[in-house]
C-alpha cells in the first residue's frame, strides 16, 4: 500500500505515449464491444500530458476512429485539444489528420474540418491551408443539414486572400445554384456579391 | 408438470444463493463507473457512460449465469442430489429441460434488471431489443454451461470451457478479419489457417452480432437483421440442449 501510495495518481503523465495498436488488435481486444473500448481508449490517450509524440498520437486516434467510426470523440480531441497547441508543426499534423478523416465521412465530420479551417486561418495565419479545408467542405459534404456559413467559408477566405475575382465567381455560383433558400441570407450574399463586383472593377 | 417444478427449484436456488445481491452489486458498480466517467470525459459523456455501462452489465450477466449454472450442477453432483433425481420416475428430458428453462428465466430476469438503467441514456425501443437479445444470449450461455458442467463434472473446467466458447464466439469476426487481412501472405500455411478460422466460425454462434451497444448508441437495428440474429441464437440453444440431453441420457443413474 505504501508503494502504491508513493506512486501517486497520474502516473501516465510522466510516461511516454506507447506506440498505437493496430486497428485489428484493438478490435480483437474489444470482444465485440467496439464503442466501449474506443471511448475508454480515448480516456487513456487523453491522460497523457503534452508534449506528445504526434505521429504516435495520430496513430492512436486513427485506430480508435477505426474501431468506432461513428464516434466524434477522437476528432473532437484532435480539433479542440491537440490542434490548439502553440507548436505550429504539431498543429499542422493534427489538422492534416482531421482533413484525412473528414474525407472518409464528410457528412458527419465536416464540423471538425470547419474548425480546422478556422484554426488554420486565425492561429496559423495560413490562408491557403484554410482555403483548402473550406473548399473541401463545400465540395465533399452532401448532407442537407450543413449550414451555409460552412459552405461559404471559402468565399470569405478568398476575400481575405485578396482573391476577389475567385471569391466573386464562387459566390455567384453559390447564388445561382439555388441552394440558398433563406431570403435574408440570399439578400446578404447578393449584397456581398455586389460589393465584390465593385471591388474587382476598381482593382 | 415436473419441468415447471424443476425450473422453479432453479429460481429458488438462485434467489437463496445470493444472485439478486450479485446483480445489485453489478448494477451499483456500473452506475458508479458511469458517474466517474462523466467527470473525465471531454465530450460524448452520455454515450461514453452508456457504452461502458452496457458492456459491463452484459459481461456481468453472462458471468453470473455461467457461474450460477456451473455451481448449481456441481452442488447437485457433490450432494448426490443428481443421483437421487435420476432414480425418480422422471423423464431425463424433463429433468434437463426443466433446469435449462429455469436458467433461461434467470437469464431473462437479469437481462430485464440490467436493461432498466440503460433507459436513462437510450430510447426504450433500442433498450427493449438489447434486453431481448441479452436474455437469449444469457440462455445460450446457460445451455453451454449446463452442457459443460454435466459433461465435465468439475467446476473449473466447466466454467473455463464456457468462457472459452463465449469469448471465442465474441471475437470470431475480428479473428476472421485478421486472417483475411491484405497483409497476410498468400502462402499455403496462411490459406490453411484462414480456412481453419472460417470453419471454426461456422461452428460458433455469431455473438458479435447480438446485444450490440451500437443499437443503444446509434439506433435500433432493422427488424429483419434483429430477427435473424435472434433466430441464430435460438438454433444454438436448441443444439446445445440436444447435445446436453444426448450426454445426459448416456449417464448411468
Amino acid at each position: 500500500m505504501g508503494v502504491r501510495a508513493a506512486g501517486g495518481p497520474g502516473a501516465t503523465a510522466a510516461v511516454e505515449l506507447p506506440p498505437p495498436p493496430s486497428p485489428q488488435a484493438l478490435r480483437l481486444a474489444s470482444f465485440g464491444e467496439s464503442p466501449a473500448l474506443a471511448r475508454i481508449a480515448m480516456l487513456y490517450v487523453q491522460a497523457f500530458d503534452q508534449p506528445l509524440d504526434y505521429p504516435r498520437l495520430i496513430g492512436w486516434l486513427r485506430a480508435i476512429l477505426d474501431l468506432d467510426p461513428a464516434s466524434q470523440y477522437p476528432l473532437f480531441a484532435a480539433a479542440r485539444v491537440y490542434a490548439e497547441v502553440p507548436d505550429p508543426a504539431r498543429s499542422r499534423l493534427m489538422l492534416e489528420f482531421i482533413y484525412e478523416q473528414y474525407l472518409a465521412d464528410p457528412d458527419r465530420r465536416w464540423p471538425w474540418l470547419a474548425h480546422a479551417a478556422l484554426l488554420a486561418k486565425h492561429r496559423l495565419h495560413d490562408l491557403p491551408l484554410a482555403r483548402r479545408y473550406a473548399a473541401a467542405i463545400d465540395r465533399h459534404t452532401k448532407a442537407a443539414d450543413v449550414p451555409l456559413w460552412a459552405r461559404q467559408m471559402e468565399v470569405f477566405i478568398l476575400e481575405d486572400m485578396n482573391e476577389l475575382e475567385a471569391a466573386r465567381i464562387l459566390l455567384g455560383g453559390l447564388l445561382a445554384s439555388g441552394r440558398i433558400s433563406d431570403p435574408d441570407e440570399a439578400r446578404f450574399l447578393r449584397h456581398k456579391l455586389e460589393e465584390l463586383e465593385g471591388r474587382t472593377r476598381f482593382k | 408438470m415436473p419441468t415447471a417444478i424443476l425450473a422453479r427449484l432453479v429460481l429458488v436456488e438462485a434467489r437463496r444463493g445470493g444472485l439478486p445481491w450479485l446483480a445489485a452489486g453489478s448494477l451499483a458498480l456500473a452506475l458508479l463507473l458511469a458517474a466517474f466517467l462523466s467527470q473525465v470525459a471531454l465530450t460524448e459523456a452520455r454515450s461514453l457512460q452508456l457504452a461502458v455501462v452496457a458492456a459491463l452489465l452484459r459481461a456481468c450477466a453472462v458471468f453470473l449465469i455461467a457461474v450460477q449454472v456451473s455451481a448449481s450442477v456441481m452442488r447437485e453432483v457433490n450432494d448426490k442430489g443428481l443421483e437421487l433425481m435420476l432414480s425418480l420416475p422422471l423423464a431425463r428430458a424433463s429433468h434437463y429441460l426443466g433446469r435449462l428453462a429455469g436458467f433461461g428465466i434467470v437469464a431473462a430476469a437479469l437481462a430485464l434488471v440490467f436493461a432498466l438503467p440503460l433507459l436513462a441514456w437510450a430510447s426504450p425501443g433500442a433498450v427493449a431489443l438489447w434486453a431481448i437479445s441479452l436474455a437469449l444470449e444469457g440462455t445460450l450461455v446457460a445451455a453451454a454451461a449446463l452442457f459443460f458442467a454435466m459433461t465435465l463434472a468439475q467446476p473449473v473446467p466447466a466454467i473455463a470451457a464456457t468462457a472459452g466458447l463465449y469469448l471465442l464466439a465474441r471475437s470470431m469476426a475480428a479473428i476472421q478479419a485478421i486472417a483475411a487481412g491484405p497483409l497476410v501472405e498468400p502462402s499455403v500455411a496462411n490459406q490453411a489457417a484462414r480456412f481453419g478460422v472460417e470453419a471454426v466460425a461456422l461452428l460458433l454462434p455469431s455473438l458479435d452480432a447480438v446485444t450490440r451497444t451500437e443499437w443503444l448508441l446509434y439506433g435500433a437495428p432493422d427488424a429483419a437483421a434483429f430477427l435473424a440474429a435472434m433466430a441464430a441464437l435460438g438454433v444454438y440453444v436448441v443444439l446445445l440442449a440436444a447435445a446436453g440431453l444426448f450426454d445426459f441420457h448416456r449417464r448411468s443413474a
